[in-house]
């Protein structure tokens, strides 16, 4: 597998450093090599925050991610801010909550009610992070399922399994249901 | 071989892992960003294996607390940054001349003063070498991957017990922050070492007399019998203050010379595709990494450059410096500061080669384009 980078964004307090890290640990348990990073402002809550990750067969050197395979942004401040980081080709998954969609017509875009479903659906919107790793398999399939779902279970608060297994299928269900899901495979 | 184990970790957790492996079994510190990862898992790690964390009122009390818990017999760590270091830089200088067996980790931010908290840098060369006061030399690493932070960690405690010094790690808010697949290695793998004790009883012992065939003074632990004077001054093999100017002269020359005479046990490096390269970049932390990426690109366009990363930046490899300066056309150290470690590579490698430098202090790391830009102007 090539150099794949993915970048998680949105504001702090939403989870995504948690979910970066889960992700690399699923690719971990896939035999990657995989480097993930985070940055945030001072703020515990509503600053910008992202994670990235970069999953890789080789050696990774540059531990940063330039320019990103996928982005996901659950703010408008966060899609805004690196929506020029996308690659061309690359995938946006983008809350729908973020309405002010990017003029640009060489990326594939999926808008997608992840924190609603995590409100609604779940009655846990800390389980936000959870639904977009369950979306961003379905669309990336960069780790394989199995390792995900073991990731998942292992950084999650005792008790809480089935309650993230479920946001993980509720996260599969908003790709597969998504009128345009034949995009299909970018890895 | 037992299988290693395999996980994903923070450069801070691999520096607090290795510590532990290594001896640590005490922490005291100050906590700041972005070394504050390793304040708190020393805090949640240490009690559980019989050690003792203590967060101290400021990093001066730190060092100092560092110090005396060293000369009751344990492995002492504390960790800063920037302003942090700055303040430590006056108890390092009394780990120097007591000869104190300590490690002082400095997760390096921008600076000066408070500067850019959450950034990477690479400004304390410099500080890491001549913060504290007066002739002396002392021992600073430089790791540039997770693992690396892990075993280099190890490398400080063997090495600030074999020498009886202050060894400061210095580190990349990039490693130390970032997460990465690191492979434990096993315990059979890993050598510790260990200060040599007395063997003298407590009425015949000096504590500042080197054993003939010894680099350093046997160190006796207090609280086990042995009474003993330490001192920031001038001290005779006894360990009490003097102002004999023979004396003087000896202590402070034994000082730098145990670590100046023995810098190949001293220092270490990495070669990267050095063996056919007619230029040669110098890069240490997470600019070694950028290098890296760099290098691999301009191969493949046929450019034959390498690297040479110090893994131990003081006392420096003058010794391969030199040996590489006089078979390649150019020498570029990529560093992200205003040129700290170019002058240095300068003064060794000057006189047989062309150095440049390319440097960065906006806060961010130095991306392999700009690397690759920076070779191919030439």
């Amino acid at each position: 597998m090539r150099r794949q980078e993915l970048r998680l964004s949105g504001s702090g307090g939403q989870g995504l450093i948690l979910a970066g890290i889960i992700l690399a640990e699923a690719a971990l348990h896939d035999g990657k090599n995989v480097v993930q990073s985070q940055s945030y402002g001072p703020e515990a809550r509503g600053g910008a925050s992202k994670a990235e990750v970069i999953i890789s067969d080789d050696i990774i050197n540059y531990p940063k991610v330039n320019k990103c395979d996928m982005l996901l942004s659950l703010t408008q401040k966060a899609c805004d801010k690196y929506i020029d980081s996308l690659k061309p080709g690359g995938v946006l998954i983008l809350d729908n909550t973020v309405t002010e969609h990017p003029n640009r017509d060489d990326i594939k875009i999926y808008s997608i009610p992840i924190l609603e479903t995590a409100e609604d659906t779940l009655n846990k919107p800390m389980v936000a992070n959870i639904i977009a790793l369950g979306s961003i398999y379905q669309l990336t399939k960069v780790v394989s399922k199995e390792s995900l779902e073991k990731a998942v279970l292992s950084r999650v608060p005792r008790g809480t399994e089935e309650l993230n297994k479920k946001a993980l299928g509720e996260g599969f269900k908003l790709i597969k249901n998504h009128k345009d899901s034949s995009y299909g495979e970018v890895c | 071989m037992a299988e290693r184990t395999v996980k994903l970790m923070q450069g801070n957790e691999a520096c607090v892992d290795g510590a532990i492996t290594a001896g640590m079994r005490f922490y005291a510190g100050y906590p700041i960003t972005p070394s504050t990862e390793i304040a708190e898992l020393s805090a949640a790690k240490l009690p559980r294996i019989g050690g003792k964390f203590l967060q101290m009122e400021d990093e001066i009390a730190s060092i100092s607390a560092i110090i005396g818990a060293s000369l009751t017999g344990h492995k002492s760590m504390t960790a800063t940054s920037g302003p942090g270091f700055s303040l430590k830089q006056e108890g390092i200088g009394y780990a120097v001349i007591s000869e104190v067996p300590c490690v002082i980790v400095d997760v390096q931010r921008g600076g000066p003063s408070t500067g850019l908290p959450t950034s990477p840098a690479q400004g304390d060369i410099m500080q890491a070498r001549w913060g504290t006061h007066g002739d002396h030399s002392i021992i600073v690493l430089y790791p540039s991957t997770v693992r690396e932070i892990y075993d280099t960690t190890i490398r400080a405690f063997n090495l600030a017990e074999k020498y009886r010094t202050p060894v400061i790690l210095l580190m990349d808010e990039v490693i130390a922050h970032m997460r990465e697949k690191i492979e434990i290695p096993n315990d059979d793998e890993i050598k510790i070492y260990n200060r040599k004790k007395p063997e003298v009883n407590s009425s015949e012992y000096l504590p500042y007399k080197v054993k003939e065939g010894d680099i350093v003074p046997e160190m006796a632990s207090f609280g086990e019998g042995y009474r003993f004077h330490v001192t920031g001054l001038v001290h005779s093999e006894t360990g009490l203050p003097t102002n004999d100017h023979k004396i003087a002269e000896e202590l402070t020359t034994r000082l730098v010379n145990k670590i100046e005479d023995n810098v190949d046990d001293i220092v270490e490096y990495e070669e990267y595709r050095l063996e056919d390269a007619d230029e040669v970049i110098v890069a240490y932390g997470a600019t070694a990494r950028s290098a890296k990426s760099a290098i691999n690109a301009l191969r493949e366009e046929g450019i034959k450059v390498g690297m040479f990363k110090p893994i131990t930046i003081w006392p420096m490899a003058q010794k391969q410096i030199e040996d590489i300066a006089k078979k390649v056309k150019r020498i570029s150290v990529i560093e992200m500061n205003m040129g700290q470690y170019f002058l240095e590579v300068d003064r060794i490698a000057g006189k047989f080669t062309k150095v440049d430098r390319y440097g960065r202090v906006n806060g961010e790391l130095i991306t392999p384009e700009e690397i690759v830009s920076f070779i191919k102007e030439g």
